[in-house]
């Protein structure tokens, strides 16, 4: 198993390497500059920039550098844990980027578990009960969780909040705690905001996995050995959650490596209208100013955390099911 | 309801006897007409495609024609005026209190709707120069069916404009996405060995990234101020080029166990060459697999295609597609006051639902001794 994970991780290790070189060159990829992008917002505020100024701050950010000195002086700062600085603000990427990540990485926590705690037991409601209306009910409202994008959903939501629960949405806190250390009455605050972007966040991915663990818990209680525990006289609810479930389960497991990044990552167009600070938002603004050290430091870590989902769910597989642990 | 092959009552019903003995494709139109909601989706789509293809000539207004005596106009009313069909012209005034646009129907102004009238000029099906459009109101006024943005652009119009986009875009991107992951997969899978483990590190690696940062920094590096040709076929190539990999995947398992199939080693036996095993053997029994992972991708497509939009690195105005319609209605204004705004997202959702249904019903039916 040991010999298992120190594959995995070498491997992990020459992906991120080849991911940061691909990514690095497609984000540097548009013509003109970050250089460019401040210039012209220097000039429509009226100021003038000389050109010995603009040679100045060329060599300063290595605006004229070849791709291979670009990406070596990157790679070579990252590694001793210097992201490099932002262009658009001064302040140091990592900074930036913790500051944002921790909040995305608590959102998609919450969905993800608000998503388990609602398809499993949904899921196997509707399989147990095939064909009645609740059935139905479930097998709609998961088309539809599947076929209305989440921004939208998002919007609906706001309205709603803003007009029947007289509530301030967007954000994560209301002005007047913006500022203020954590208390209750703050984190109280916080929970209301959120609730929103998780339930939003939740709702896609609900309707997907509701539908694999339908299928799955479908197929499992047509085995023999479910018919085998029910002869034997074995309590239903025992059949279903201990022998049935608990073999239906894998794809949920497996699906939980590709889930927690997509959350982290799906959630830009909900943190768009929602104005939630999270990572997507900042990302779409730093490719927009062509940023390209803070966009390809969040695409390396988001790539990293993809590869570490994948890793964890593999291992979380194999402690579920004695069978994946032989292989 | 649309069900799993595994899920449907295995009644023995009318057909079961002749099974062995009319061909797999009937088999497999007799499942798919079983699942009402995918023929639904089906015959929705087909409307929508058609649609589509007349929407030059169905739009009363170019997509862009501006008129702010009807910015943020209403729905027509129609009305049956001395026999004719009718809408009426409107009066707008300020509310300055509010600073919204009110409108108040003229009911003494009646406009006959004249049908087959002389419009902008436009290509019919990209070929045909025409003129025609279905239906239209005397010169100086407007009907807009379905309301009016804020600039007193016809919504109908765009809707129907931006289907050009909106429905081919992410289709054609699956299609090449689709040809790209047979291709790859089937070579992968046959040959198998080094080839095989080279094809799959590429695989690996393309999704080692996060698909949703891949596709926004790919928009982001499409030119500016290209027009919106060069713009679609960039965009659909992104599709394309991130979609392709699962797809290969899944082709490559198939064609593996095909591979190891007996009819397979019979053919090797027999002489039959790389060529044919794979066109006669391996690609027509993947074939319905490829189809179903196809239909189902095509949805998402779509909604890439529209978030793009949405953020302002898809389609850019002045072209128009629903994704850049749905921009507009992303403000709670918007939507409270002017709920016309949400209609590009109701088509939208509707053609997704659509193909998910198709797709589904699709899958059911390619095993249609299940």
């Amino acid at each position: 198993m040991l010999n298992y994970i120190a594959r995995r991780l070498i491997n992990m290790i020459v992906l991120l390497v080849a991911i940061s070189f691909i990514g690095f060159f497609i984000i540097q990829l548009p013509p003109g500059s970050f250089l460019d992008v401040e210039l012209q917002r220097l000039r429509s505020l009226g100021g003038d920039v000389s050109r010995d100024q603009i040679k100045a701050l060329e060599l300063r950010y290595g605006i004229n550098d070849p791709f291979l000195v670009k990406y070596w002086k990157w790679v070579e700062r990252s590694s001793r844990g210097d992201f490099g600085t932002s262009y658009m603000t001064d302040q140091s990427v990592g900074e930036r980027i913790w500051g944002r990540l921790s909040v995305s990485l608590g959102l998609s926590l919450f969905a993800l578990l608000f998503t388990w705690l609602i398809s499993i037991p949904i899921g196997v409601y509707s399989a147990t009960h095939r064909y009645t209306i609740p059935d139905y009910v479930v097998t709609l409202i998961q088309f539809i969780g599947l076929a209305v994008p989440g921004f939208l959903l998002a919007l609906i939501l706001l309205i709603f909040a803003t007009r029947y629960f007289n509530q301030q949405v967007g954000g994560i806190n209301s002005s007047e705690f913006m500022d203020q250390p954590m208390s209750v009455a703050k984190f109280i605050d916080m929970v209301n905001h959120i609730w929103i972007a998780v339930v939003v966040l939740a709702f896609g991915a609900t309707a997907g996995l509701t539908r694999v663990m339908r299928a799955n818990l479908l197929d499992v209680l047509n085995m023999q050995y479910i018919q085998t525990a029910r002869a034997k006289g074995l309590d239903e609810a025992v059949v279903i959650w201990k022998h049935a479930v608990r073999n239906a389960i894998h794809p949920l497991v497996m699906s939980l490596g590709t889930l927690l990044p997509a959350l982290i990552v799906g959630e830009t167009l909900v943190a768009q209208v929602l104005s939630l600070p999270t990572i997507g938002p900042m990302y779409l603004d730093a490719l927009r100013a062509e940023d390209m050290y803070l966009a390809g430091t969040i695409l390396v870590m988001l790539s990293g955390l993809l590869l570490i989902g994948n890793l964890l769910a593999d291992l979380l597989l194999a402690w579920v099911d004695p069978r994946v642990r032989l292989e | 309801m649309a069900v799993d092959a595994t899920q449907l009552p295995h009644t023995t019903a009318t057909h079961v006897e002749d099974v062995g003995q009319i061909p797999q494709w009937q088999l497999m139109v007799r499942r798919f007409r079983k699942s009402k909601l995918s023929v639904g989706g089906m015959y929705v789509l087909i409307v929508m495609y058609v649609i589509m293809l007349f929407s030059d000539f169905l739009a009363p207004y170019e997509h862009n024609r501006l008129d702010s005596n009807y910015a943020w106009g209403p729905p027509s009313q129609i009305a049956i005026v001395d026999g004719k069909l009718s809408t009426f012209a409107l009066k707008q005034t300020l509310d300055t209190e509010r600073l919204q646009w009110l409108y108040v129907v003229d009911t003494d102004r009646p406009l006959p709707i004249q049908f087959f009238v002389q419009g902008y000029e436009y290509r019919f099906l990209g070929i045909f120069p025409s003129k025609l459009h279905f239906y239209g109101v005397e010169e100086g006024y407007q009907v807009n069916l379905l309301g009016a943005d804020k600039d007193g652009k016809d919504v109908l119009s765009r809707l129907l404009k931006g289907s050009q986009i909106s429905l081919t875009l992410g289709f054609v991107g699956v299609v090449i996405s689709v040809i790209i992951g047979s291709i790859v997969g089937t070579a992968s899978g046959y040959f198998g060995g080094s080839i095989d483990n080279m094809i799959q590190r590429v695989i690996e690696l393309l999704r080692s990234f996060p698909d949703i940062p891949l596709f926004l920094s790919l928009a982001a590096a499409l030119p500016q101020n290209a027009p919106v040709e060069i713009r679609f076929f960039m965009i659909t190539m992104i599709i394309a080029v991130i979609g392709w990999t699962g797809l290969a995947r899944e082709v490559r398992g198939k064609v593996m166990s095909y591979r190891n199939a007996d009819y397979t080693a019979a053919s090797v036996a027999a002489g039959g060459s790389h060529w044919h095993i794979i066109t006669r053997h391996l690609i027509p029994n993947s074939l319905s697999h490829i189809i179903v992972v196809g239909t189902l991708a095509i949805p998402a497509a779509i909604g890439s295609e529209t978030a793009l939009s949405f953020l302002g690195l898809g389609i850019l105005p002045p072209a128009v597609s629903w994704g850049v319609m749905v921009r507009d209605a992303q403000t709670i204004e918007a939507i409270t006051t002017y709920p016309w705004m949400l209609l590009p997202v109701l088509v939208l959702i509707i053609t997704v639902l659509s193909f998910y249904l198709l797709g589904d019903g699709i899958r059911d039916a390619v095993d249609p001794y299940a």
